[in-house]
């Protein structure tokens, strides 16, 4: 929200009630029942047992649990390290006018409105020794690759698959920042021969730093929330090489329908969303501040 | 000369990077217009025996067809519900300074973090218990979780922009809030809106896990009738990639629409 003093008024609250109510029945009522079920054994629907926090402590030392969860921070970082400089490159090589911009733009944003399921099935078929184009030029190349068998393999897909599809939310943004740069910044770089690099440094990536920070935010918590994609392609495996921690959670609660400690997982697990993206968006805001302040 | 040389690294970037984005979904377009028989068989760029069978299959069997017109039905009620509600939360959260109001912004922010995974069990025991299950409505309304939060944001970064002094002089010129908010200022975020509704057709249009959870039967959306497919004995490549290619066309009309918008939209937006 911008900084800027704003009038106090508290009847602004009616403006924000249907919000409010629309999400409090999908967000506050679910989420109490976890933190009902979280604190009880659930042996039966008539017999339940008051367990205190004795599930959260089961989990804590789950050894599945920490697996899943070093597995996804290295996923998550990964894709980010993947993501944002391609992001940023692809925005920086995109034509800025004429009917080629929107071209690209239609051509690139095409993988975000696909499915995600579907985005898990494109890949399962691409990958395919057999039938797939690009399992089969790797074998044709000599490389062994296979998804299904090996651990590395699958988790590359995985990876690559997810370059595949949100790679074009970072350009998009990064594009839509850069467009907002008026010409005469360039015109007074160029008078003061600025080299491309300092134009990069000192024009293009801080005016983009606010849709960067919406990028790098969406694509870690989306990145963090992973499910369909792997569910299609690998479905966790081989072994549980691409299980994150959607997948580990839905296989808990709905595979062995183990309520109590399914959820208080799920507190947990939202819990660390939530403490990673507050540690990641003030560091972000941070940073830009720093940057300006330099600049000045 | 050395502009030219960048320029052509550029676009050669560019064109690598098209190559990579189109090559997977030219692979699906070019199997569903094959039989099982010859993707199965053999290997090559286009298909041999061109067929539209698969296609015929999905436009005439109800169980492939409706799932595309469930799907429709609850992404356009979703849309316009997180419009509804958003635009006016937007507006508060831009112009005014209450109680508690970063506060609220930032908890809505939360349920965009919250993985649908963590719901899954609860919302199938709150909407049966409401009688939601298997209704276009209450898929909808599950959606709205993600959504909402979104629309509110993307919004309230175009409406930020929006000089405040525009709504003084409207005021002063006599006009009440909702005829100032429908006539004057809806028209100044026109992008706004746009790019919001972009964004809320699309996480509601590729969402499976909820979907697939709150649905049966007669709102069983095309997301959840494809995964049948992929469980059945004998994967049926060829109708699956048609199915897929048709999924894919709502998006790239959307897509279509707002291309300008896209571009415009962000930059005027929260930058």
């Amino acid at each position: 929200m911008s900084t800027t003093t704003k009038p106090v008024n508290q009847k602004a609250w009616f403006l924000i009630l249907p919000v409010l109510v629309c999400v409090a029945f999908s967000a506050i009522v679910p989420l109490m029942t976890v933190v009902n079920y979280s604190v009880q054994d659930i042996i039966s629907p008539e017999r339940r047992v008051f367990v205190g926090t004795e599930w959260f402590a089961a989990m804590m030392r789950d050894d599945e649990l920490h697996g899943a969860l070093l597995r996804q921070l290295g996923f998550s970082f990964s894709v980010l390290l993947v993501e944002i400089p391609l992001g940023i490159a692809l925005a920086l090589s995109m034509p800025a006018k004429g009917w080629k911009s929107s071209a690209v733009l239609v051509v690139i944003a095409l993988s975000l409105l696909i499915p995600w399921n579907v985005v898990g099935t494109i890949w399962q078929i691409y990958g395919r020794a057999d039938i797939g184009l690009l399992g089969y030029t790797l074998q044709r190349l000599g490389i062994d690759y296979s998804y299904t068998g090996s651990a590395t393999d699958a988790w590359l897909t995985v990876l690559v698959m997810d370059v595949w599809h949100w790679t074009p939310l970072v350009a998009l943004l990064g594009f839509a920042g850069l467009r907002s740069i008026p010409d005469a910044y360039y015109q007074a770089a160029r008078i003061d021969g600025a080299s491309k690099f300092a134009v990069f440094r000192y024009i293009q990536l801080p005016k983009m730093r606010g849709v960067l920070m919406i990028a790098v935010l969406l694509r870690f918590m989306d990145s963090f929330m992973i499910y369909t994609e792997p569910f299609v392609l690998t479905g966790g495996g081989p072994g549980n090489a691409t299980t994150f921690l959607s997948q580990y959670l839905t296989q808990k609660a709905v595979g062995q329908f183990d309520l109590g400690p399914a959820a208080a997982f799920s507190l947990i697990y939202f819990l660390i969303i939530l403490l990673l993206c507050f540690v990641l968006y003030n560091w972000m805001q941070r940073v830009g501040t720093q940057k300006v302040e330099v600049e000045q | 000369m050395n502009d030219e040389r960048r320029f052509q690294k550029r676009t050669i970037f560019l064109l690598l990077y098209i190559l990579f984005a189109l090559l997977p979904i030219y692979w699906m377009i070019n199997m569903s217009f094959k039989t099982n028989e010859e993707i199965l068989s053999s290997f090559s760029f286009f298909p041999q025996q061109f067929t539209w069978a698969n296609y015929v299959r999905i436009f005439t069997d109800e169980s492939w067809y409706s799932g595309y017109i469930n799907s429709l039905i609850y992404v356009a009620i979703n849309t316009v519900i997180s419009l509804a509600v958003a635009l006016p939360a937007a507006y508060a959260f831009s112009r005014y300074s209450f109680l508690g109001d970063k506060h609220v912004f930032f908890w809505l922010l939360t349920n965009r973090m919250t993985p649908p995974a963590v719901f899954l069990l609860p919302f199938f025991q709150l909407y049966s218990t409401v009688g939601l299950m298997d209704t276009h409505l209450g898929v909808a309304l599950a959606h709205l979780l993600f959504n909402v939060p979104l629309a509110v944001w993307i919004l309230e970064g175009f409406m930020s922009g929006i000089p405040r002094e525009i709504d003084e002089t409207a005021y002063i010129d006599g006009y009440s809030f909702p005829r100032f908010f429908v006539r004057i200022f809806l028209p100044l975020i026109k992008a706004g809106v746009g790019v919001a509704a972009f964004f809320c057709f699309m996480f509601s249009w590729v969402e499976l896990l909820l979907a697939r959870t709150l649905t049966s039967v007669n709102a069983k959306p095309i997301v959840a009738t494809m995964t049948r497919t992929v469980s059945a004995s004998g994967m049926d490549w060829a109708t699956l990639a048609a199915a897929g290619v048709l999924t894919i066309v709502p998006g790239a009309i959307v897509i279509w629409f707002v291309r300008h918008y896209i571009a415009k939209g962000f930059a005027m937006g929260r930058v």
